[in-house]
């Protein structure tokens, strides 16, 4: 069986506005989203803002990076530094965590998020 | 049919193990947990560290969800009292019955308490559950004098507790006529004596206690040869208790000495009923140490899930720290000659003793004792356990090599694969190496793929060493690197930068550099950049640590705290009274700090360009308490009012935090000036300190308060006021451009080949020949401070990046809740 979701794009901001190789947080209703603007890379990536570490809301503030011979893109967490996974949302240090991750797409300057 | 019921009575170290063990190897069983305490199994082993700032959440060794997860019925604080064998039926105290196929004993043991007159008197405690150690410290807040009764491992402990609690005069009382009669020699007993006794330890041998005496609290013990001692409080630790109370009672086997007999398979007289941890009694032994706990939970766990393996029984030895002296017994440690041939190497200066006991036809290592230094521990151990054939000159083994290869290392490499390397986790040489082989490159790695070095920590020296070992036989070469992306040394990417006037992280990255970073080398390489050339570091805000990008210290909840400088602790009140009107304004929490400043905590991130540029206006600039970098430079009020006072400590405090505010380092930057050898600012407290003395002022460096504290040492002596600067130039200028990244000017110095001898002719004799150029470096640096907030709060551009919401940047993180706390705030969390 197949299922097919779906997605709907929601604008979150202007692409000027995510810092350089950094992150920015975008609240969608009652949800906090954290979109990364990897330029180093020419990527963007989305995640939960809460870090499932101790709950904080950071995740948006941030270091990305990324790890390991495939160059997995990933950020930290400002708190305890624990990593994860832009691409899955795996924790990458080892604990059992997972985030939520989003797609996200960029057109004329305006970043759009993918909600399922 | 149906799952098989297993029920484990005890919810102890050895008890968790087991289902550990048993989940990750079968989900064939369905499990229930009894314990008596009501906490979920902690770590005992480290029990001790309750004091020094853990909770009772740290040591916990996993969480009520685990239990859940794996569908383990957990019942706490209902302890088992009956076995009936035969309907099989467990019954607790608050009266579940539960069948079972198998039952698991692992009900530990109780400190044993001797019958003396008196023991039931308030003030006498036992060392065993987070219970026992809550009732000490209670108690010990109210106490002066302090006794532990048994100088054994556990004694010993408990009295470093006592001093830790701030029992000033604590005693040791053994009976025997020396310390840790089970694991060391009269010679090393001596020895550890001498060094314990440094540390404020009073120890009484051969002493028997006939009577705790005092109302109905302690008051003093009187002993068997008449005489007696002043005590307030007294923790018993003259040995353990298996408890086989349950199993007696059901009829298993239990031995007249304690503890319920088991066979090489853990099976008690029942056969479905097994026992394990240190109420088993195996071969006339308890064994009272976690690893041996460890292994018979596995074996039981082979046992039902139809493997094949058995007990022998287990090596004893341990290392282990004894207030800060190492204290090590392996293999067989009292054998004498003419059995062996023993060779001591002792020290009394130092406080070291070393024996090893060797086969007599000189090739083999039976066992030994080490006190005062037990670096080589890990592999003597190995050497005897592996039945290594010893080096022609065994004497190295203690001594060291002197000159030639050193044996430690070849010595490692050359173990056989199946050497077990951490005993807690059963992990072998190969499985350690395999892991190497496969990518593993650091001790963080090594835990996550094999759990070595996770149980009791001892084994992570060896595990370093043989990763190093092993990557080195690879041909792959193992250094000092930053991260995955450099290859460098901070001291070589620093250089390297420099050469190349390489400006930003992505330049830096493009040209040494491999991957996109990450968040070790991104605040690394930020904070050389700022040290070389001084930039604004929220151009490039998105390679800071998350304090640094937002020019705060981040806090619980995910507000920031704002502290403005306040040069040597001086501040006129028009300035404390701008710092209350911003604090009501914003909503702040505030603190003196320990750094003679002042705090505001709970600011919102939206809300820190407008608090930053109220304190700017007012005459303030950033105090950089977010950054490495220099925090304050403390003072004592000096010769200006005090009648002590040599002098003006405070202007001096006040031009050296001016001079150095701004400078970016490894690692934050503290600095202190006292007016006279009262020391009322503790700088030998500090990175750099300065006390000023009839002739000038004596320049100390490289202090440290923090975990693990130091003293400055002394660098110069009398010197004048721009000498001290010089000087002050010279040395922090290497220290930024020569240390790694996150050290502290004291772990740079303890790292130093040469020490504070080398530090001195480089500083004072330039020997480097350097000077000039560094003191150079340094004044570039001071010409280019800038007040970074106010950079900050004059740009439209930067003030945008502090918001929360992107797409709605008024509104400030809804998840930030706040409770009242004596008349402030604090975050709600
Ligand atoms: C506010 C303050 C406690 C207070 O209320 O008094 C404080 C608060 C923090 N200290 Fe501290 N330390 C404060 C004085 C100290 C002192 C005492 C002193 O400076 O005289 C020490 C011991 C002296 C020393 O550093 O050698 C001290 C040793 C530490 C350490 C351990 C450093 C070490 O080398 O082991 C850390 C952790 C670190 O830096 O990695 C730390 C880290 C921290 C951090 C930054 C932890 C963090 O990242 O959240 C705390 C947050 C500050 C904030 O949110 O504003 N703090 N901290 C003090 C601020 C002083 C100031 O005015 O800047
Ligand atoms: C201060 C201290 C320091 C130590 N340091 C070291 C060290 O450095 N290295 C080392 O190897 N070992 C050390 N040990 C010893 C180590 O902690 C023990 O070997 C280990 O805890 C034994 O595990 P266990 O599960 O057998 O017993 P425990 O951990 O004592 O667990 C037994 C549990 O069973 C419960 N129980 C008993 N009867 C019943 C019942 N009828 N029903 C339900 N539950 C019951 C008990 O309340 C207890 O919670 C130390 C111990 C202490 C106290
Ligand atoms: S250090 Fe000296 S001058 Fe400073 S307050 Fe203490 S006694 Fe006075
Ligand atoms: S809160 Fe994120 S790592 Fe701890």
């Amino acid at each position: 069986m197949e299922t097919i979701l779906d997605i709907e794009w929601v604008l979150a901001c202007y692409a000027d506005d995510v810092p350089a190789n950094g992150g920015a947080c975008v609240k969608h209703g009652n949800e906090q989203i954290a979109i990364y603007n990897f330029v180093r890379r020419g990527e963007w990536y989305a995640t939960q803002n809460l870090c499932p570490h101790k709950q904080q809301m950071v995740l948006s503030r941030g270091m990305i990076g990324s790890e390991g011979d495939s160059c997995e893109p990933k950020v930290a967490c400002p708190f305890h530094k624990k990593t994860f996974s832009l691409l899955s949302g795996e924790c990458l240090s080892g604990d059992e965590f997972q985030i939520k991750t989003y797609p996200v797409r960029v057109e004329d300057g305006k970043v759009y998020i993918g909600i399922v | 049919m149906s799952q098989p019921t297993i029920v484990v009575v005890g919810n102890g170290m050895v008890g968790y193990k087991f289902c550990e063990k048993l989940v990750s190897r079968s989900a064939q069983f369905n499990i229930i947990v009894f314990g008596e305490e009501s906490r979920i199994a902690y770590d005992r082993v480290h029990l001790s560290e309750y004091f020094n700032g853990k909770s009772a959440d740290d040591l916990s060794l996993s969480t009520l969800s685990w239990y859940a997860d794996n569908g383990i019925a957990l019942h706490l604080d209902d302890p088992i009292q009956e076995i009936n064998r035969i309907d099989k039926t467990v019954h607790s105290l608050k009266g579940t019955v539960i069948k079972y196929d198998y039952l698991v004993l692992a009900t530990g043991s109780s400190p044993f308490v001797p019958n003396i007159e008196g023991i039931e008197k308030n003030g006498v405690f036992v060392y065993r559950t987070i219970e026992d150690l809550d009732l000490i410290r209670d108690y010990a807040a109210n106490a002066k004098v302090g006794a532990v009764m048994g100088g054994g491992l556990l004694g010993l402990e408990a009295a470093k507790a006592l001093i830790d609690l701030g029992i000033k005069e604590t005693h040791v009382i053994e009976f025997a006529p020396r310390l840790m009669p089970r694991q060391i020699d009269s010679a090393g007993s001596a020895m550890l004596q001498s060094k314990l006794k440094q540390f404020g330890l009073s120890i009484h041998l051969n002493k028997s206690t006939s009577e705790i005496a005092g109302d109905d609290k302690i008051e003093f013990l009187k002993f068997n040869d008449d005489t007696s001692l002043m005590v307030d409080m007294l923790v018993i630790s003259a040995g353990i208790r298996p408890r086989d109370e349950l199993a007696k009672l059901a009829g298993l086997q239990t031995s007249s000495r304690g503890g319920i007999m088991v066979n090489e398979k853990m099976q008690t007289s029942d056969e479905c009923i097994f026992a394990i941890g240190e109420c088993a009694l195996y071969n006339s032994m308890i064994y009272g140490l976690v690893a041996p706990g460890y292994e018979m939970a596995d074996i039981v766990v082979a046992y039902l899930t139809g493997g094949d393996k058995f007990f022998y029984g287990y090596d004893m030895s341990t290392k282990l720290k004894l207030i800060g002296v190492d204290v090590a017994s392996f293999g067989d440690a009292f054998v004498t000659e003419p059995e062996c041939r023993t060779i001591v190497f002792e020290d009394t200066h130092k406080g070291i003793y070393k024996r090893i006991n060797i086969s007599n036809d000189g090739k083999y290592l039976l066992g030994g004792i080490l006190v005062g230094e037990a670096e080589a521990y890990n592999i003597l151990l190995q050497t005897v356990n592996n039945k290594i054939l010893l080096p022609p000159n065994p004497e190295d083994l203690i001594l060291g090599s002197r000159g030639g290869e050193g044996v430690e290392g070849a010595g490692l490499m050359s173990l056989p694969d199946d050497a077990l390397i951490c005993s807690c986790e059963a992990v072998s040489k190969l499985a350690i190496c395999s892991a190497v082989n496969e990518g593993a490159s650091g001790i963080d790695d090594i835990k996550k793929c094999t759990k070595a070095g996770t149980g009791c920590g001892g084994c992570v020296p060896l595990v370093k060493d043989l990763i190093a070992g092993t990557m080195k036989a690879n041909g792959q070469y193992v250094k000092n690197v930053i991260c995955e992306h450099f290859d460098y040394s901070r001291q070589e990417l620093f250089d390297m930068v420099k050469i190349n006037k390489l400006k930003n992280y992505d330049l830096v990255l493009d040209h040494f550099g491999k991957g996109d970073g990450c968040e070790v080398c991104k605040p690394a390489v930020a904070s050389i950049l700022s040290s070389l050339w001084n930039d604004v570091i929220v151009k490039q805000d998105t390679i800071q640590d998350s304090n640094d990008r937002y020019l705060a210290n981040i806090q619980k909840g995910g507000t920031y705290s704002v502290v403005p400088r306040i040069p040597g602790g001086e501040i006129t009140p028009d300035k404390l009274i701008v710092i209350g009107q911003v604090a009501k304004r914003y909503g702040l929490y505030t603190k003196i700090t320990g750094g003679q400043r002042i705090d505001m905590f709970g600011a919102h991130v939206n809300d820190l360009p407008a608090i930053w540029e109220e304190l700017i206006d007012a005459g303030f600039e950033s105090g950089h308490a977010y950054g490495k970098s220099l925090r304050t430079v403390k003072s004592c009020v000096g010769s200006t009012w005090c009648r002590y006072g040599l002098h003006d400590s405070v202007s001096f405090a006040i031009e050296i935090e001016e001079r150095y505010k701004g400078v970016r380092s490894p690692h934050k930057l503290k600095g202190g000036v006292s007016g006279c050898v009262r020391e009322c600012a503790e700088a030998q407290a500090k990175d750099f300190g300065i006390i000023a003395t009839e002739k000038g002022w004596n320049l100390y460096v490289c202090g440290n308060g923090g975990s693990k504290p130091q003293h400055a040492q002394l660098l110069a002596t009398d010197i004048d006021s721009a000498t001290c600067i010089k000087y002050l130039d010279r040395f922090l200028m290497f220290y930024i451009k020569t240390a790694d990244p996150l050290t502290r000017t004291a772990t740079w110095l303890n790292k130093m080949d040469g020490g504070i001898a080398y530090l001195k002719n480089v500083i004072i004799n330039n020997s480097l020949d350097i000077n000039e150029q560094l003191e150079e470096e340094m004044q570039d640096l001071v010409n280019t401070y800038h007040c970074e907030w106010k950079e900050v709060v004059e740009n439209d551009e930067l003030r945008k990046r502090f918001v929360h919401f992107i797409n709605a940047p008024e509104e400030k993180d809804p998840a930030i809740k706040f409770e009242p706390m004596r008349e402030q705030i604090k975050a709600k969390w």
